[in-house]
């Protein structure tokens, strides 16, 4: 335990040590709290879902949590269930196997709701193009406020995106209906 | 393990940077040499099919196999004569074609005689008449969605009930369904369902040049960045009789050492903190993101992605960089063994590492296990070491296995391999030979094969790269390690409790994306 104390006090505190990026960074920080306690009360709950990514995006989000960037920090926190989440941060070009689990973990999140999609994948430019198994595009199955692209965007791209997000006016009851239904590569937006 | 000339059959050499060889095989002489590898102590690799569908070729469709010999790869071809195209089952013989079977028949519709016929990567978005990758396929028909009745195996009793997880899971991972039956905490059964993720790639490889198709390579999975990469540019370069330049052979090799660290920095953080410590995770991360900020200075990307090229490595390291990795390198190595004396010593760690989820060694070798897991549970098998391509050969790698099978031995296999690769870096900055690191590949040969072997951080990636009549990729097949281990969790899970499952389910910590392709 001895060494284990020692270490944390060794380590100091890492959140924004370094002047150039992380000096961004806390502009981001700041201006996104005064958001947050705005629309979302005391903090922004966030539920992920990967439709098909190769992993690489949910790295970056797995680092959003690392002591350099602190995001649990600032009152953004990740939750197990839609139920308890405001914001879906969707990544992956949406398999056809993951649509139906996609429109449920959409409808499952209360109103008001944000989505942030992650990824060049997730906005149509990524590697994996739309064909029998891949939709190619989140906003062809639930409405997205917030589409960053990057392959995939660093950690700080992705805080800007949530920041982009809560800035968007929604209103309290969503009016749009999602069903289920099967896609049909005509009606490409 | 059984000499390749006890085998009769002839054997063709494939030229390139792994020792393999090639044979055309009815189905009888498949089984019997199926039979003497695994009985030798060999090994499956991979199974794959193609469909010569508008070839010149006497029959359509063709399976291959890989297994591992004492002296190095062997591919077996096994031209299908008949028609609805069917081939003998090997799950008998390798316990991982099991899945890799049900997988070719929903690919291609090539059906194996296997007890088990249930879909495997092919859930209910298009009908089971069609197959994606028969050269014939007509796409637009894929876009119905049809029913998706899937059988798990239930465990009855008094007592037992079941829960399913997934395909969304409660953190931030990939998709995929446990079915889990259990009594009172303790687990019972597992049984896993992928595919999930299926997006495609192999039929979307058919249409990319070789230049591209590296790109989608390197997006199979996205933390083996640089063993896709690799074994894709390997495959082509062998298909193509060329051989990259030694300086970018030499950078590969760093890119793919600190590919390995930065995983094994994340998962020992995300181990800790599932065993209880969450100060594992904010120390591990911290170093991890340390590592790869280093990557996107000195690589451009903080992933490696897109570093290797067909010919060589996209650009070159400077002298300078060069003195800025071994100075990191140095500090890591001491801050990693201060985290290890750390966990080495936190009883409440240990208690939860030792004992949890085993796969003993002869389980293990039963099951075809590969790569860290299977090294874990006494595997002795690292390419690096077995059959060392270039700079390999020339670094004498210390393969680290242990024998206990549990979270603890998957915990410490990490650690040492963590020194073992910064002590390979070191090595690779002191010898780094000068000269170009780009060059240009030849055009391909026509109706051949090249194949590609990389030991990534997980394990073995394998790539397969066939051409066509016109020189043009016929098909690209690509095979993640995780194939072999994901039905060993299946095993390490059984007499675990639940809440354990997200331990041992991280402590192998095996690619979603990169199976269900």
């Amino acid at each position: 335990m001895y060494e284990l104390l020692k270490q944390i006090v060794r380590s100091g505190i890492k959140s924004e040590p370094s002047p150039e990026p992380d000096e961004n960074l806390k502009i981001i920080n700041q201006r996104l709290h005064e958001d947050i306690l705005k629309q979302f009360g005391r903090s922004l709950a966030i539920r992920h879902i990967d439709t098909g990514s190769c992993n690489a995006c949910e790295l970056e989000i797995h680092a959003l949590n690392n002591p350099y960037y602190n995001l649990e920090g600032l009152g953004i926190h990740f939750v197990a269930s839609p139920r308890h989440a405001d914001m879906l941060l969707v990544t992956g070009p949406v398999s056809r196997h993951m649509e139906t689990a996609l429109l449920r973990t959409y409808e499952a999140i209360p109103d008001p709701k944000l989505v942030v999609t992650v990824g060049d994948c997730s906005c149509s430019r990524g590697p994996f193009e739309k064909n029998y198994a891949t939709i190619g595009n989140v906003s062809r199955i639930i409405p997205v406020d917030v589409a960053l692209p990057g392959c995939p965007p660093s950690p700080r791209k992705i805080m800007s995106a949530i920041l982009a997000a809560i800035q968007i006016k929604k209103p309290e009851k969503n009016t749009y209906i999602p069903e289920i239904r099967s896609f049909k590569p005509e009606s490409d937006a | 393990m059984t000499d390749l000339k006890e085998l009769n059959i002839e054997l063709n050499p494939l030229p390139g940077a792994i020792p393999a060889t090639f044979a055309q095989v009815n189905e009888e002489t498949l089984r019997t040499t199926c039979r003497a590898c695994q009985e030798s102590g060999g090994r499956l690799v991979a199974i794959w099919g193609t469909d010569a569908y508008h070839q010149a070729s006497q029959n359509r469709f063709t399976v291959h196999i890989a297994l591992v010999f004492a002296q190095g790869l062997v591919c077996l071809s096994h031209p299908i004569l008949n028609d609805p195209p069917s081939c003998t089952d090997l799950g008998d013989i390798f316990f991982p074609a099991r899945r890799m079977q049900r997988a070719l028949f929903d690919m291609m519709g090539i059906r194996f005689t296997a007890p088990d016929q249930r879909p495997w990567l092919r859930h209910g978005a298009w009908p089971e008449t069609l197959f994606p990758l028969r050269k014939d396929s007509n796409e637009s028909l894929f876009y119905q969605n049809t029913p998706d009745p899937y059988s798990f195996i239930q465990v009855t009793g008094e007592g037992v009930h079941e829960i399913a997880v997934g395909p969304v899971h409660a953190g931030t991972i990939e998709p995929g369904h446990f079915r889990f039956q259990v009594v009172g905490e303790k687990i019972l059964r597992l049984e896993e369902r992928l595919g999930y993720t299926h997006k495609g790639i192999e039929k979307r490889f058919e249409s990319l040049e070789w230049a591209e198709g590296v790109k989608l390579a390197g997006r199979v999975s996205g933390d083996s960045t640089v063993a896709h990469g690799w074994a894709y540019v390997m495959a082509v370069e062998n298909l193509c009789g060329h051989t990259a330049p030694i300086r970018s052979l030499w950078l590969r090799a760093l890119a793919l050492e600190r590919e390995r660290i930065a995983n094994h920095l994340g998962d020992l953080g995300a181990l800790g903190n599932d065993g209880g410590l969450a100060f594992g995770l904010s120390q591990f991360s911290r170093l991890k993101e340390d590592w790869i900020r280093t990557n996107d200075l000195i690589f451009g990307h903080r992933y490696l992605m897109d570093f290797i090229i067909p010919g060589g490595v996209n650009h070159d390291v400077a002298h300078a960089q060069t003195i800025q990795i071994q100075h990191e390198v140095q500090i890591i190595r001491k801050e990693v063994q201060h985290l290890k004396r750390i966990y080495d010593e936190h009883a409440g760690l240990q208690d939860r590492f030792l004992m949890t989820g085993r796969v003993l060694p002869d389980l293990a070798t039963d099951l075809g296990m590969i790569g860290l897991a299977g090294r874990a549970s006494g595997i002795a098998f690292d390419l690096r070491t077995q059959f060392p391509c270039t700079p390999y050969d020339a670094l004498n790698v210390n393969m680290i296995t242990h024998h206990n099978g549990d979270v603890a031995a998957r915990v410490i296999v990490r650690f040492e391999e963590i020194f073992e690769s910064l002590r390979l870096i070191e090595l690779i900055l002191a010898k780094l030979p000068q000269g170009d690191v780009r060059s240009d590949i030849p055009e391909p040969p026509s109706n051949s094969i090249g194949l590609g072997w990389i030991e990534g951080w997980r394990g073995e990636v394998f790539v397969a790269v066939h051409t066509d009549s016109r020189k043009k990729p016929l098909r690209i097949h690509v095979h993640d390690p995780s194939w072999q281990n994901w039905p060993a969790i299946e095993y390490a899970v059984m007499g675990n409790i639940v809440p354990d499952f997200p331990l041992i389910n991280k402590s192998f910590n095996l690619s979603y994306s990169g199976h269900d392709l």
